[in-house]
């Protein structure tokens, strides 16, 4: 049986690293609460994020937490214009076209990867990577520390937004009820360009944060396309708080999983919770019935 | 057409063909086609690119020592054993008349498969795995020692490590990669260190961990835990890099970190990636003879090829990939033929003796490996992978416990 310290520290690394987990999920959750669309290029899109933050790194010794800033604001544009430009189109065609669309859209992301950084691993290597604080018996991490404070701001960010301005609460009400929305004259295909960005931000700003945690390479994006999706099917499809807390259950379990049973069991282990929440509870654990 | 027209014409195809087979071989008896097959991208990438430099100078240095004529023919396989075994394939659609690579044991084992299928030898520079010389094979071929023997002579030297530094470590947890040749080298491990009574330390945690491992933050909290006396690694590049790191995140300090035979810690990635991090980390491997002859000639072409690098952060790679095409090259010197089963038949009768890496002339057994190859122990001293052990072979001496690491 491990000691108490040793399941402890390794709790907090899995709590830390399912929160990044849990605002790159936000997005997807997002996107779909509102669009009704689901981003099937979503990893890949953050896999983008991880290489632009590498870039920025490379060319200007940029710190991936300030070049968050900069990369959040291109990945609002794309998102908002991809949205605008090719998903907007679709919003009335059956699921299997959305589907396909985003899926070509995600392979089309994957191989143009390969071909501008090749297949292998890049990283960043900040001074403080290898620093960590001592907490009584916890020994904590200053990278991932860092990711999962920038990824409880951005989450908190977005939640404000929603709830507090105006544009928020537009949004809302296009989730809520589509028709009534346009009754009332707002511009829906300009708030789902607008929520389709918000989306990609959470996305650029949760793949900045992750290079700190692990090296980028092309393939990660469908992997991490289905992580965020069994996180958002845990916590509940379209529910925001509901795609943290997955993202945090997610984290703890594959860490545990780690520890308790092998390692290599680590993912088995995230997919038998699904499992065990679409038998249980298919909404989601934070979501709404339909 | 008319039945004599046909008749004739269908005579003169006959002997047409007949005789175009004799045209091959004399066409292709000019120049020896190698299918170089190595990962150079994906997480083996850099070895696969270090291993690829000691194909890159073997024509120009075969063709001074054999005259010789060599053309290249490389595929990256991508760190993907379902890619090595289509570019396998590929390469023998495409002429290659010997396939040479592929550093690991289970795109090896792929490979092993087209050859033997193909009836194309494969020289395997470098793989461990033992059963891929254990099949019977006719065309595979290896110059690399086999897991059991890497175990064997790794554990060896870490006895002689203890000896030459006067320590005496009691306890060890184990971490490997979980692919073919890390559970080759398990194997090989729990097998033999029961029966060496002269090491003094027992395993007293075994963790496994995927080698394309993005994050090993539970594997390093659960063997720090273990709180032994020092880590047995088995490991590759990218995720010894990653461990190496969390080690130091986690603030865990055993005395040592010793591979007894595995990549990963003397390449001049990991050099570059850690910097003072990389310091004193030990591996017992197959390793390169830098007083043979053959070695300063390669080391002189290496230059020539690398003006930036260094041979002693590549002479494990180019040293035994440079050697595999120089079998192939002897080989069809003495068949004077491309053809496969003479090819084949050539290779097995091989014997170099002046050769570049540690140990016994290039002889195959019955079953295609080479036996009597040497390891060495090699610690990153100074930030240059440096021989320790065998004294006789020694550049300097061991450190053994480490020092602990200090931010610079």
């Amino acid at each position: 049986m491990p000691a108490l310290d040793l399941v402890a520290n390794v709790v907090v690394s899995g709590i830390l690293t399912g929160l990044v987990y849990g605002l790159m999920a936000l997005g997807l959750s997002v996107i779909f609460g509102v669009v009704r669309v689901v981003n099937f290029a979503h990893g890949e899109m953050m896999t983008i994020a991880m290489y632009a933050a590498t870039a920025l790194f490379i060319a200007l010794k940029l710190d991936p937490f300030v070049a968050m800033l900069p990369i959040a604001a291109a990945f609002f544009v794309f998102g908002y214009a991809l949205q605008t430009a090719l998903i907007n189109p679709f919003i009335t065609r059956p699921e299997h076209s959305q589907f396909m669309l985003l899926v070509a859209v995600a392979i089309i992301l994957v191989n143009a990867m390969l071909m501008i950084f090749g297949p292998d691993a890049r990283n960043v290597q900040v001074d403080y990577q290898l620093e960590s604080y001592e907490l009584g018996p916890l020994l904590l991490d200053k990278g991932r520390l860092l990711a999962a404070a920038a990824a409880v701001i951005a989450a908190a960010g977005l939640f404000a937004f929603f709830r507090y301005t105006l544009t928020g609460k537009a949004i809302r009400a296009c989730a809520d009820n589509y028709l009534g929305a346009r009754v009332v004259g707002l511009n829906v295909k300009h708030l789902y360009a607008l929520t389709f960005g918000l989306g990609a931000v959470c996305v650029a700003i949760a793949g900045c944060a992750m290079v700190l945690l692990v090296d980028v390479t092309p393939p990660l994006g469908p992997a991490y396309t289905l992580l965020a999706f069994v996180i958002v099917i845990v916590g509940g499809l379209g529910s925001m708080g509901g795609a943290l807390l997955g993202g945090v259950l997610i984290g703890v379990s594959e860490a545990l999983a780690g520890l308790f049973i092998a390692p290599s069991a680590k993912s088995m282990f995230s997919f038998g919770l699904l499992i065990l929440v679409l038998l249980l509870r298919p909404q989601g654990l934070l979501g709404r019935r339909a | 057409m008319q039945r004599r027209q046909f008749n004739t014409a269908l005579a003169a195809a006959s002997a047409a063909a007949a005789i175009s087979p004799f045209n091959i071989v004399r066409a292709q008896a000019q120049k020896l086609k190698v299918g170089v097959i190595l990962p150079r991208s994906g997480y083996l990438g850099f070895i696969g690119q270090s291993c690829q430099k000691g194909a890159d100078l073997a024509p120009e240095v075969i063709k001074e020592m054999l005259g010789v004529d060599i053309e290249l023919m490389n595929a990256d396989f991508e760190s993907n054993v379902d890619t090595a075994r289509t570019r396998a394939e590929r390469l023998i659609q495409e002429g290659a008349n010997v396939l040479v690579g592929p550093f690991d044991s289970g795109a090896a084992a792929a490979i092993a498969q087209v050859a033997e299928q193909r009836g194309v030898p494969l020289v395997i520079n470098i793989a461990a795995a033992p059963q891929i010389t254990e099949q019977g094979y006719k065309f595979v071929f290896r110059n690399f020692q086999t897991a059991g023997d890497i175990v064997r002579n790794g554990l060896d030297l870490i006895g002689e490590l203890f000896q030459a530094t006067s320590t005496v470590p009691r306890t060890a947890v184990y971490m490997h990669v979980n692919d073919t040749f890390g559970q080759a080298m398990t194997k090989g491990i729990n097998a033999m260190l029961p029966s060496r009574t002269q090491l003094p330390f027992k395993i007293v945690e075994q963790i496994g961990y995927d080698p394309a491992a993005k994050d090993l933050t539970v594997e390093v909290s659960k063997a720090k835990a273990a709180n032994a006396d020092f880590l047995l690694l088995v490991c590759r590049l990218n995720d010894a890099i990653i461990l190496r790191r969390e080690m130091v995140k986690q603030r865990w300090q055993p005395m040592g970190i010793i591979s007894p035979g595995s990549p990963g810690m003397y390449e001049e990635q990991y050099f570059k990636t850690l910097g003072k991090l990389s310091e004193h980390s030990i591996s017992n491997v197959p390793w390169y003879n830098p007083k043979a002859k053959l070695t300063q000639v390669v080391e002189k072409a290496f230059k020539k090829h690398n003006p930036k690098d260094n041979l002693v952060f590549h002479g494990l790679n180019a040293g035994f990939t440079f050697e595999a095409i120089l079998i192939a090259a002897d080989a069809f010197k003495r068949a004077k033929s491309t053809d496969p089963k003479t090819l084949a038949d050539a290779i097995r009768q091989t014997n170099i003796s002046e050769k570049m890496t540690l140990g016994a002339p290039i002889k195959f057994n019955a079953k295609g490996q080479v036996e009597g190859i040497g390891s060495a122990c090699v610690q990153n001293l100074n930030l240059l992978p440096t021989v320790v052990l065998p004294q006789e072979a020694a550049t300097a001496k061991p450190v053994f416990p480490v020092p602990g690491y200090k931010k610079t």
